[in-house]
């Protein structure tokens, strides 16, 4: 095959202490692509950090740090186009809020905003009674 | 949180020896920086030599004690960014808030 074809499908309990697993699929993703001609290790450290980022906001602001809840989590590659959707069970919150980077000195904030600069389109829309944060990037 | 802690002159050098400063220890992070601004050291070197990977969560614990270090008239400075984390300062403009130093004897001579 001339291109990758991943997914990855997985559900983790809604607690921080999994966020290493999360990120680290992101990074051995981006360090076993077959065809990617950008900067490896950058896009591992960026896969990384937005897989970090959506599921801790996931865990704090959707699922409001019941650790009884999940997070669902689904990674594909398909022809180069990568999309990852982070899946809720909460009420939600307002993306747009956080699109613009914070204050210098503020200390919250900077999450979706840093997916918003690594991804192409991000989008937070309901799905079966909670919401999916969906993220998507051209693998070039 | 693997932390170690230690008075090197007129600043305290706090070595973060994790792999990942994210969301699940972060929190620790600032609690032990609170603590020792509440014994009075406020000049703190935050040394990242060990730490491959910073969210927002890192971040934000670290604009956390900056903050405090100067409302309490002291600083908090940061040394040993490896290439990845230091960009993630660019990528939010918090290189241009914190003094960063290559490594702990640089940011110690920033001291006196």
């Amino acid at each position: 095959m001339n291109t990758d074809r991943i997914e990855v499908d997985i559900k983790v309990p809604n607690q921080t202490r999994y966020l290493c697993l999360i990120g680290h699929i992101g990074e051995n993703i981006a360090l076993a692509l077959k065809h990617y001609g950008g900067d490896r290790e950058k896009l591992a450290y960026e896969l990384n950090l937005v897989l970090t980022e959506a599921m801790a906001n996931a865990i704090q602001h959707a699922n409001e740090g019941d650790p009884a809840r999940e997070v669902h989590i689904e990674i594909g590659i398909i022809e180069r186009n990568l999309t990852i959707r982070v899946y809720d069970h909460g009420q939600g919150f307002d993306i747009r809020q956080f699109a613009e980077p914070s204050h210098p000195l503020d200390e919250h904030g900077r999450g979706i905003y840093l997916i918003h600069t690594i991804m192409d389109q991000v989008s937070y829309l309901p799905s079966n009674g909670g919401h999916v944060l969906e993220m998507s990037k051209k693998l070039d | 949180m693997n932390l170690s802690i230690e008075q090197r002159g007129s600043a305290v050098l706090l070595a973060v020896h994790e792999e990942r400063l994210d969301a699940h220890n972060s929190s620790e992070l600032k609690a032990q920086m609170l603590k020792l601004f509440e014994e009075g050291k406020n000049n703190l070197i935050v040394d990242l030599q060990a730490v491959r990977f910073v969210d927002s969560s890192g971040l934000g614990a670290l604009v956390s004690g900056f903050k405090n270090a100067s409302s309490r008239n002291g600083s908090l400075k940061l040394s040993g960014l490896q290439l990845q984390v230091k960009s993630m300062f660019e990528l939010t403009r918090l290189h241009r808030v914190f003094e960063i130093f290559a490594d702990v004897d640089e940011a110690l001579a920033s001291f006196s």
